[in-house]
């Protein structure tokens, strides 16, 4: 049961378009920036299964240029 | 209760995750109430300085069910405020590693077979013994780090110095900041930074001398951008060889070539003299004028020898030795256009400016490393730019004790806790704290880092002791040296917490105690000391290296030396060790305050900290009541006449590229550690070269291709980075030295500093190949 924080960068001018984007699909939690083209997501999956789906999806998504995996939690432990 | 163990969860990766956007991208503000609510009773939360680079973050580490689980930065701490970066949210997991090592192993018919701590140390006391009796007290060794703690530091130097007798004791802190100390000491006569991180609150200019702040310190690199984001006058100038982030985000990148430096900083220099900008009355009535020698060698060979010799010179003799700097003289030799070289004066020149260099291993690591140092204070001291409010010269260490650990307990081969061995007042002095006979300690240093791994090779050491560091990937030009730890009649001791390819040549192993599972302090770069208690139980059989070192001691008939019991032996050492620094020039903090504060800077003096030093508004040490630099008899700072001299290996037809080597943001040095992290792996999971796209282009090399580079001394094959993270300067390559199975110091060169003795790993010529794939 994964929880996995990362950082999202858009391509340039398409932050709205990408938080809405992500905003849409479940187990992503979107936290935007006040200030800054980057903003952080947090994806919380039942399994390793769902955790790749989700991002395979977030891949595809037209305006996301990169993104950067921070912090990754188990259930329990630090993973 | 599982529910809102989730929601903390997901709360703290948020955290983390804006944490590292804030440090890596600093300015960008999330709401606040995003990162408040974290449920509370679930984890107990403990202060601790961070267990990587030296500028010693506070943080909280969180603790549940005997585990370090979580990590947020400490509020309280002045150092980081709350930030942290991505290494250090990540740190409590470097202790838990599959791979741990938790019982000793002991080298049988040439294999490593598990053994028992008791019969390990037998083994290890026995076997100094044994080549003390056959060989002399001067063919065993002891080789630690930065990250040593306090204690374990000065019980290597009261175990080798204090009861065996010998001056062969180093630690790998000689590879990363002994220029600092030199420049120190030649300059102010006193040992590390006169100012603190506050300068950054303060100063108006930041120039960076080949420090990449952004990746290698990029908790500090954030505080300047946020002061650049309050106040918008603020500007940040990379000067360096490569462009990176740091170049990215500052508000000029000027690139130069190597060594150039050294002609820059005089430069700037004949730029002040020239228009005028100097501080006349502060250069009258504070600083001296000095010339050493010239011409000083590199240290190529076995046994080199050198000592500086100060002659004083005037003013007027200092501005006939600048003439050679003219800018447009040395555009050539710098790569730096003489219209930059006068940019740059001019910031140093403006009155109405404040400025605050900072530099690290690019300053450090470099063969005239003493002179870059000499240099750079030649300029603030110039225009009187140091020792007040964000006027300072800032040399940056890499370890989170390089100073606390190997600069103040002094943990290399010339050092005492106070002062050195050739002054007979300081071995007095330790003798008494110590209770040995004066005639004990010798007075004359033995083998520096190089030195001492090429005494193992000749067969001069027989023994040597590593602990908490990784010599066979750091040591320059490592296939000799690790041909050296291979050769018969050579026994290696080797305290670590994970297998290395240190401990792939070890004869013993010996499980160590990591950071939290056991107390002790660090100092990190501003003379902070940084107290941490025991929260966890070191992993099987895994014995902290003071109290190792305590055991083998015991074992070798020391037991009066060391005569503290388990409960109270970091209080104890550290109530010993503070009576080398009593006073008003270095005292420190008493162990009761370094418990309960996220760390306190020395000199402590009457319950309080000093921020800047040799400044009698400041430091209550000085004498009168402006700058007293009473490190120096004369009580003033010396202004050095260095001239630039050419490195030893400079690229020619058959190895035409520079080969600069380095850290990167993801993995602490040798990687031992953060490649164990699995976030931090899967960010940088292996080494690569950067090459310079046109270079990349006119040989047909692309991103990710692979490429072999080839040095007068071994080769490496490893795939081309182009248009990625950094970027070379034409004819320059960069690989990082985080994999270990990559080793990029089999190519390297063991050429330092003549004065400092480091290595410079910053420049030595070599050919770059495309590697034909095959299919």
């Amino acid at each position: 049961m994964p929880i996995k924080s990362y950082l999202v960068f858009p391509h340039e001018g398409q932050q709205k378009a990408l938080e809405a984007a992500l905003e849409l699909l479940p187990s992503c939690e979107v936290i935007p920036a006040q200030n800054k083209d980057i903003f952080v997501l947090v994806t919380d999956t039942s399994d390793q299964k769902e955790e790749e789906d989700i991002l395979n999806q977030i891949h595809s998504i037209e305006s996301l240029d990169h993104l950067t995996l921070v912090s990754g939690f188990k259930e329990s432990h630090p993973s | 209760m599982v529910t809102n163990r989730r929601k903390f969860l997901k709360q703290l990766a948020a955290a983390s995750a804006m944490s590292a956007a804030a440090s890596m991208f600093p300015g960008i503000v999330f709401a606040e109430e995003q990162l408040e609510g974290l449920p509370k009773g679930l984890i107990n939360w403990k202060k601790a300085p961070c267990r990587f680079c030296g500028v010693g973050c506070g943080l909280l580490i969180g603790l549940s069910d005997g585990k370090a689980v979580a990590v947020k930065g400490d509020p309280k701490s002045t150092v980081n405020k709350g930030l942290c970066c991505v290494k250090g949210y990540h740190s409590v997991m470097a202790m838990y590693g599959k791979d741990r090592l938790t019982r000793p192993l002991i080298r049988e018919n040439g294999k490593l077979v598990e053994t028992s701590m008791e019969k390990a140390l037998d083994l290890v006391a026995g076997k100094m013994q044994e080549v003390i009796n056959t060989h002399g007290k001067d063919a065993v060794s002891m080789y630690g780090s930065g990250q040593w703690t306090i204690p374990d530091g000065y019980v290597a130097s009261k175990f080798m110095k204090g009861a065996i007798g010998t001056n062969n004791l180093e630690a790998n802190a000689r590879l990363c900041m002994a220029s600092a100390v030199t420049g120190f000491i030649s300059s102010f006569g006193l040992d590390e930074p006169m100012g603190c991180y506050e300068d950054i609150d303060h100063a108006d200019v930041f120039v960076l001398w080949g420090n990449n702040m952004a990746e290698m310190h990029p908790v500090l690199f954030s505080r300047l951008l946020d002061q650049r984001l309050k106040r918008p006058d603020v500007k940040i100038i990379d000067l360096a060889t490569r462009t990176t982030r740091t170049s990215v985000a500052a508000d000029r990148s000027i690139l130069f070539k190597p060594q150039g430096d050294l002609a820059i900083a005089n430069a700037i220099c004949y730029e002040l003299v020239e228009n005028n900008w100097i501080d006349k009355g502060f250069i009258e009535k504070h600083c001296s004028f000095k010339e050493g020698k010239t011409n000083i060698g590199y240290g190529l060979e076995d046994k080199f020898k050198f000592s500086d010799k100060a002659g004083t010179i005037t003013f007027e003799d200092f501005k006939t030795f600048l003439q050679d700097y003219r800018p447009d003289k040395v555009e050539a030799v710098s790569g730096v256009s003489a219209r930059d070289i006068k940019y740059l004066a001019s910031l140093f020149g403006d009155p109405n400016k404040k400025v605050t260099s900072f530099w690290c291993m690019g300053a450090n690591q470099h063969t005239r490393g003493t002179w870059i140092n000499n240099l750079i204070y030649n300029i603030h001291l110039m225009v009187g730019k140091i020792s007040t409010p964000g006027n300072s010269p800032f040399s940056l260490t890499g370890q989170p004790s390089a100073c606390g650990t190997v600069r103040e307990v002094g943990t290399l081969t010339h050092k005492l806790p106070h002062g050195v061995v050739a002054n007979e007042k300081d071995r007095k002095m330790a003798a008494e704290i110590w209770k040995v006979p004066v005639e004990r300690i010798p007075y004359k240093p033995s083998y520096h880092t190089v030195e001492m791994f090429r005494a193992l090779d000749r067969g001069d050491i027989r023994f040597m002791w590593i602990q908490v560091t990784n010599p066979m990937v750091t040591m320059p030009k490592l296939n000799r040296y690790r041909d050296a730890v291979q050769k018969d009649d050579r026994f290696i001791v080797v305290s670590d917490i994970y297998p290395t390819p240190t401990t792939d040549i070890a004869d013993v192993i010996l499980p160590s105690a990591m950071w939290v599972e056991r107390e002790g302090m660090f100092g990190n770069s501003e003379r902070r000391t940084q107290h941490f208690e025991q929260m966890l139980d070191a992993p099987g059989e895994a014995m902290s290296d003071t109290w190792q070192i305590i055991e083998v001691a015991r074992r070798m008939g020391f037991n009066e030396l060391f005569p503290w019991s388990k409960e109270d032996h970091i209080e104890e050492i550290w109530k010993e060790y503070a009576r080398f620094h009593e006073g008003k020039k270095h005292g420190m903090a008493p162990y009761e305050a370094l418990k309960q504060a996220p760390g306190l800077q020395w000199p402590f003096v009457e319950g309080k900290e000093t921020k800047w030093r040799f400044h009698a508004k400041y430091d209550p040490a000085c004498e009168g009541n402006s700058f007293d630099f009473y490190g120096k008899p004369d009580r003033k700072a010396w202004i050095w006449a260095r001239p630039y001299e050419a490195p030893p290996e400079i690229p020619d037809t058959e190895f035409p590229f520079w080969l600069n080597t380095g850290r990167v943001l993801e993995h602490w040095h040798t990687g031992s550690m953060t490649r164990r992290i699995s976030v931090l792996h899967q960010a940088m999971p292996r080494s690569y070269v950067e090459i310079n796209p046109e270079d990349a282009k006119s040989m047909g090399i692309k991103n990710g291709d692979q490429v072999r580079l080839v040095s007068r001394r071994g080769k490496i094959e490893l795939p081309a980075s182009v248009h990625e993270r950094g970027q070379p300067t034409k004819g320059q390559v960069f690989v990082p030295f985080f994999d270990e199975s990559l080793l990029i110091n089999d190519l390297t060169l063991d050429a330092f500093c003549p004065i400092s003795k480091q290595p410079d790993y910053k420049k030595c010529a070599v050919k770059l190949e495309k590697v034909n794939v095959i299919n």
